[in-house]
């Protein structure tokens, strides 16, 4: 009784506490998928040297010569060219919708003044708003265009090689020509903060009801589950714009980031993405028996949706098995509607697309949750 | 519809996964009586509250709730039902007037400043202390704003799990009156209890175990039913001579008390030979009548997990 220390008492409290940790089963998977979780994503899927990024070309000029510049494009394998012949006006689309991060494009008579000596210009137009995805593959660039047609220039046109360049590479960069990071950051913490906080905050509030046993009360009374969800969803909305404001004044007035589109038209859009948080929350709710699995499982869903979603690191980097993994996430498709209608001035018609993403992300989340709360009921 | 029963079900049956909580309940109660449930934990009380009130759906049988089905009528059940659970189910993050409020916005009462007014009342402390939050009142004060809020819509029917688990005799004592000025207003109460003093306050009582009524009826109907015989012993060394008694196979069962043991049998020819055993000095054998208590031990399952 006197020592301090007893080896008995010791282990006692070691089993107990082993014993516990086993039988709570979410945080015992928890313990076990985390690092898992994590491994994979920061093993394989993130990637701050992205290679085969989306890139679209503007022909003017359809020949050997350009045809050998996009082949060395797609073999330096920063660039994953989609389509070799748009025009200008569609390339200017793709870019603002964030399929493509390069519009290549070659002017008319490129040949002819390639091979007089004319130094013709390549403009390359990348969508600056994510400036670190596109560093790497800009400098591949101005490496390749040095050598890539020395093949091409054989035989009689041999006299161009000693030149300096046989054609200029104009890199224009676009939304964010001064590549500030912040302007990348900023408006998709927008994001970021409404899935950490609602899906949390929505999970906690009904599973509180539920392990203090105050459901069971609810429940006695007439209130139908439809009055339950909406008067317990309706406060989380507000908080969650009431963020969202906070955000685009922080955005505005601290770090100066230009609002290029609607101001209604960005909380008109955020209404499906606020939804779709607070589904999951509800489902999570039907999943956790206690305030602390809740949490837990939140992680669960939080972790892939930051590192995923091209918040921290560009989609395209990523190997084609998580890209589809992100593309599931709503904080993907929500991170390109803040960044393209903030940054880009995106319009309705260039948006809706990952809107439709999003409500279906939302459909099937709640047809899951609907499954369980009945379930629960009883 | 019958007009004399609040409660009449039949033949209720619900099971949760393989566990059979609720095996073939049926249950009158009369308008304005005080209906008492006894029974071990885990035996059904509870679950069948939860079916009568409209919480869960049984998985077969029917009958009515204040004349409304229990299956197909669980909405108009439950706006004229009082329900006050095991657990505290209130707000404790609310005040003691908003938990009223809240409960007053969920039957859509008409009249709610009064209705509050009136609850605050009939809840007994004094004014002064309604924006006390719920959570840091005592527990027989929590118990008492439990009924206040169930009453509050004034219901036909009071379904009471467990009121006075954890509370005073005191605040106990005060709660049961309460119920009783309730019972004469003409409000059915059905309500469960561990206290065999609880269950002789009410007019009738029901022994619910394995999920099946055991036995129902007066207090005295009940005794008289059990045909359970039960002495009481006093004398030296009881606690051996209890000992010695647990190993006859023809009493039914042996309780110790401070200065007395009860000895209760139902075998009634096996009576004679055991008096004849142990019926003499030092100890004396008492013929007593059967507590309630001694004779739902009967029904109690002799080990947990039985």
């Amino acid at each position: 009784m006197n020592k301090i220390f007893s080896w008995p008492r010791f282990v006692a409290m070691f089993y107990k506490e082993f014993t516990q940790m086993k039988r709570d089963r979410v945080t015992f998977a928890m313990l076990i998928g985390i690092p898992i979780i994590q491994l994979t994503l920061f093993g394989f899927a993130i990637n701050t040297n992205p290679k085969h990024l989306p890139t679209a070309v503007v022909n003017g000029d359809i020949s050997p010569f350009t045809r050998t510049f996009v082949s060395a494009l797609q073999n330096s394998e920063y660039f994953n060219v989609i389509d070799t012949d748009v025009s200008d006006k569609e390339s200017d689309k793709m870019l603002a919708k964030g399929d493509v991060n390069f519009v290549v494009q070659f002017p008319p008579n490129f040949s002819r003044d390639l091979v007089r000596g004319n130094q013709p210009e390549i403009l390359i137009t990348v969508d600056a708003t994510d400036p670190i995805a596109s560093v790497n593959a800009i400098t591949s660039i101005s490496n390749l265009t040095r050598n890539v047609f020395n093949y091409d220039l054989q035989h009689g046109l041999s006299y161009l090689i000693p030149n300096n360049s046989p054609a200029n590479v104009i890199i224009h960069a676009k939304y964010n020509p001064e590549a500030i990071t912040q302007y990348n950051i900023v408006p998709a913490l927008m994001g970021v903060v409404l899935t950490m906080t609602l899906v949390m905050i929505t999970a906690l509030a009904i599973t509180r009801e539920r392990e203090k046993g105050t459901y069971e009360n609810l429940l006695s009374t007439p209130v139908t589950p439809l009055e339950v969800m909406a008067g317990k969803v309706l406060p989380y909305i507000i908080v969650g714009y009431i963020q969202m404001f906070l955000i685009i004044i922080a955005s505005h007035s601290i770090f100066n980031i230009p609002f290029e589109g609607s101001l209604l038209l960005l909380l008109i859009a955020t209404l499906p993405f606020i939804a779709a948080n607070l589904s999951v929350g509800i489902t999570i709710s039907t999943f956790a028996t206690n305030q602390l699995q809740a949490v837990q499982m939140n992680i669960f869903f939080f972790l892939p949706s930051i590192l995923l979603s091209g918040f921290m690191f560009p989609v395209a980097g990523m190997p084609y098995a998580v890209q589809w993994i992100a593309s599931a996430l709503p904080l993907t498709h929500y991170l390109i509607i803040v960044r393209g209608i903030i940054l880009k001035g995106n319009s309705i018609m260039l948006i809706w697309p990952q809107i439709v993403d999003i409500l279906l992300f939302m459909v099937v989340v709640i047809l899951m949750g609907m499954k369980r709360f009945r379930r629960t009921l009883d | 519809m019958n007009n004399s029963f609040a409660i009449d079900v039949k033949d209720l049956h619900k099971s949760f996964g393989a566990i059979k909580a609720v095996n073939g309940v049926s249950l009158q109660v009369k308008e304005g009586e005080i209906f008492g449930f006894l029974g071990p934990n885990g035996g059904g009380k509870t679950t069948t509250f939860r079916i009568i009130c409209g919480l869960l759906t049984s998985d077969s049988g029917s009958g009515t709730c204040l004349g409304y089905d229990i299956i197909t009528q669980a909405r108009e059940i439950k706006s004229k039902v009082g329900y006050m659970t095991q657990k505290f189910s209130l707000y404790e993050e609310l005040s003691i007037v908003e938990n009223f409020e809240f409960m007053a916005r969920m039957y859509n009462l008409q009249d709610r400043e009064n209705k509050i007014q009136e609850a605050l009342q009939f809840f007994g402390l004094p004014l002064s202390q309604k924006n006390r939050l719920a959570g840091t009142l005592s527990g027989g004060w929590k118990q008492r704003l439990s009924l206040a809020a169930a009453v509050l819509h004034q219901p036909k029917l009071l379904l009471l799990d467990e009121p006075t688990a954890g509370v005073d005799p005191k605040a106990r004592r005060e709660f049961w009156d309460e119920i009783h000025r309730l019972s004469r207003k003409g409000i059915t109460t059905l309500v469960s209890t561990h206290y065999m003093d609880e269950a002789a306050r009410c007019h009738r009582l029901a022994y619910i175990s394995k999920g099946t009524i055991q036995t129902h009826g007066t207090i005295d109907e009940i005794i008289r039913e059990s045909e359970l015989k039960t002495w009481q012993v006093q004398g030296p060394n009881l606690d051996e001579l209890a000992d010695t008694l647990r190993k006859e196979e023809t009493i039914d069962q042996v309780t110790n008390f401070g200065n007395s043991i009860h000895v209760s049998i139902t075998q009634n020819d096996s009576i004679n030979y055991i008096l004849k055993k142990y019926d003499h000095k030092p100890h004396t054998w008492i013929q007593v009548t059967p507590t309630i208590e001694d004779i739902f031990i009967k029904f109690t399952p002799q080990k947990y997990g039985d």
